[in-house]
């Protein structure tokens, strides 16, 4: 059903935007270039025919070499941002992917055009370290402010371990 | 008191007006004209030790005399590391795991993982139909334990607390019933990947009829003593008001977002397991105040109770769990007793089940709204990522935005209606 979404993108963005699409399992996804993301995901909440007007979920996959679904090449961006999005009216649903390297772990935050994008962005930074350009308001939400690296990188061992120890000023420590 | 008798003279026919505390504004308008006096902005810490903030969250206030200027609601003290942990555990090593989200629901989240791990490994269709149906009844009666415990612990927040033990004797009916299906009150890991454990006790059917009797006459008993009630009237009518808009752009569902008027049940508009075949109403708001989510909530617990009569109406005999060796456990006979059933019992275990590499990300109708797991395969027996998208997360966010203006003593019946679940909130 939401093979109607898949090709309303594909008619409308055919310089290159859409990297590939597909479906698997039932949930139909897309993968959009880093630079477009933010214009394919208010595409989806303001076109007539896609109408994504409920923000669903927003996470990243730390690919650590491995290859996402619809990607390509022997150097493959490390994360994985995902983005779920729900049309209440039309019923139906979309995973839209964006590849982003190590290097650069930025890409364009979608709080302009959900609301609901502020925490779970914050999220993603907070276990990821993808840093979301233009977002409000990007601190730590799980984890707390001292907390050094990003838990649920794939390099980070699940072992360590980091107490919070607080030393006061002065004191007999 | 005023008795609530037609003969008594303080009640007049027009009872909504006085419950609601309309004319009595009227008398305080001129108190209300007094100008305000100045007042400089107060920062206050409510939680995370707070009685009524479930231990769990800190919200840091700014305040101007008791008005609330601004909120920053602080999550993540009972961060768990749910995700770090589960992609190092076997597939059914994260039942537990997902027990201990949703701790006043568990049932609810094992469904939602079982199902989707079977949405990758591609047997949805096969799942033995009398494993659905007790999927479907455990499931609605963790939402009836799950509401009876946002509205017993709210009310008593607000200084009900008959209806909290009242509430809670029901839900412990319920637990007990449970307990004896499973073994355990709340850590119940009572499904696995392509069914369930095992069947249901027998003499469950009449005792879950039985138990609903009586779970109606609470209900309605808490209605009693609520739905009139001045106090509680005053604090739930009109305040944290959430708009449809908010709703949508938050990602808000579940009875806090039915509040609003948004009409979205995952059971309804996309069935799932067998409740396509039930016939039940989707109760939904119109204001979206704390006394529509309240009012939302009450209902919601009667049509799960009309879901349970059809289900064990229509309960069929069978398996409870796939036959397949490389999914479900053999039985305990085989696995003591043949080599191949030792074998299959120590595959499972040790390497765990193998689903095929891929993602599906499987929404389901929780508590609170759709729980949603996105899990990613690699092809081993541990996932490569197991993630959950817990419902009462974004409705926590929304507070952010709904608590300015409101006054301090609002904060309780607002967070209490939102129930939030720090379990499944921090993860």
């Amino acid at each position: 059903m939401s093979q109607a979404v898949l090709d309303r993108l594909a008619a409308r963005f055919t310089g290159g935007e859409l990297v590939a699409t597909g479906s698997q399992h039932g949930d139909e996804w897309a993968r959009t270039r880093r630079d477009t993301w933010l214009s394919v995901a208010t595409f989806l909440r303001d076109d007539p025919t896609t109408k994504m007007e409920m923000f669903i979920d927003l996470t990243a996959v730390d690919r650590f070499g491995r290859l996402g679904p619809g990607m390509v090449g022997t150097d493959p961006p490390r994360f994985d941002v995902v983005l779920h999005v729900y049309s209440v009216s039309l019923k139906h649903r979309l995973r839209l992917y964006v590849g982003v390297p190590e290097e650069d772990p930025s890409v364009d935050s979608l709080v302009p055009v959900w609301a609901g994008a502020d925490w779970f962005e914050r999220e993603a930074y907070d276990l990821y370290g993808v840093r979301f350009k233009g977002h409000p308001d990007l601190r730590r939400i799980l984890m707390y402010p001292e907390f050094v690296g990003h838990p649920l990188r794939k390099d980070y061992p699940k072992e360590k371990r980091q107490p919070l120890v607080r030393r006061h000023v002065g004191g007999n420590d | 008191m005023a008795s609530d008798s037609p003969s008594s003279p303080l009640i007049p026919p027009d009872t909504r007006r006085v419950v609601l505390g309309f004319q009595d504004a009227e008398d305080m308008k001129e108190d209300l004209e007094v100008p305000d006096l100045p007042t400089e902005p107060v920062p206050l810490n409510m939680g995370p030790s707070h009685p009524a903030m479930h231990g769990t969250v800190r919200m840091v206030l700014e305040v101007e005399g008791e008005r609330i200027s601004s909120a920053d609601i602080q999550v993540g003290y009972l961060h768990r590391c749910f995700e770090k942990e589960s992609e190092h555990a076997t597939w059914t090593q994260i039942f537990p795991y997902t027990d201990r989200l949703n701790y006043i629901s568990p049932m609810l989240n094992n469904v939602g993982y079982a199902m989707a791990v079977e949405k990758l490994l591609g047997i949805t269709n096969e799942i033995p139909e009398r494993a659905q149906f007790i999927r479907v009844i455990v499931g609605e009666v963790s939402r009836i334990t799950d509401h009876l415990t946002c509205l017993g612990a709210s009310a008593m927040e607000l200084g009900a607390f008959t209806v909290f033990l009242y509430a809670l004797k029901a839900r412990e009916w319920l637990f007990e019933l449970l307990e004896e299906t499973c073994g355990a009150r709340l850590t119940s890991s009572y499904l696995r990947i392509g069914g369930v454990s095992y069947d249901l006790p027998p003499g469950f059917d009449a005792k879950l009829r039985d138990i609903l009797e009586r779970t109606r006459v609470v209900i309605s008993d808490i209605g009693k003593l609520l739905d009139r009630n001045r106090i509680f009237r005053d604090r739930m009518d009109g305040i944290g008001i959430i708009t449809q808009a908010d709703a949508l752009a938050y990602g808000i569902t579940g009875p806090v977002g039915r509040s609003t008027g948004l009409a979205y049940d995952v059971r309804k508009d996309h069935p799932y397991l067998v409740y396509d075949r039930f016939d039940f109403d989707v109760p939904v708001g119109s204001v979206g105040d704390n006394f529509d989510r309240y009012a939302v909530r009450v209902e919601e617990m009667y049509q799960s109770m009309r879901i349970l009569d059809q289900a064990l109406e229509k309960l069929p005999a069978g398996p409870v769990i796939v036959s397949d060796p490389r999914i479900a456990l053999p039985p305990k006979t085989e696995t003591y007793n043949s080599i191949e059933g030792m074998i299959a019992h120590f595959k499972i275990i040790m390497d765990g089940i193998h689903v095929p590499a891929g993602e599906a990300y499987q929404y389901t109708e929780a508590g609170n709204g759709e729980l949603g797991y996105y899990i990613v395969s690699d092809g081993t027996g541990r996932p490569w990522k197991c993630r959950v998208r817990p419902p009462c997360f974004p409705a926590t966010a929304v507070l952010g935005k709904v608590l300015p203006g409101l006054f301090i003593a609002d904060v309780v019946p607002t967070f209490g209606m939102i129930n939030m679940i720090g379990g499944e909130c921090d993860r």
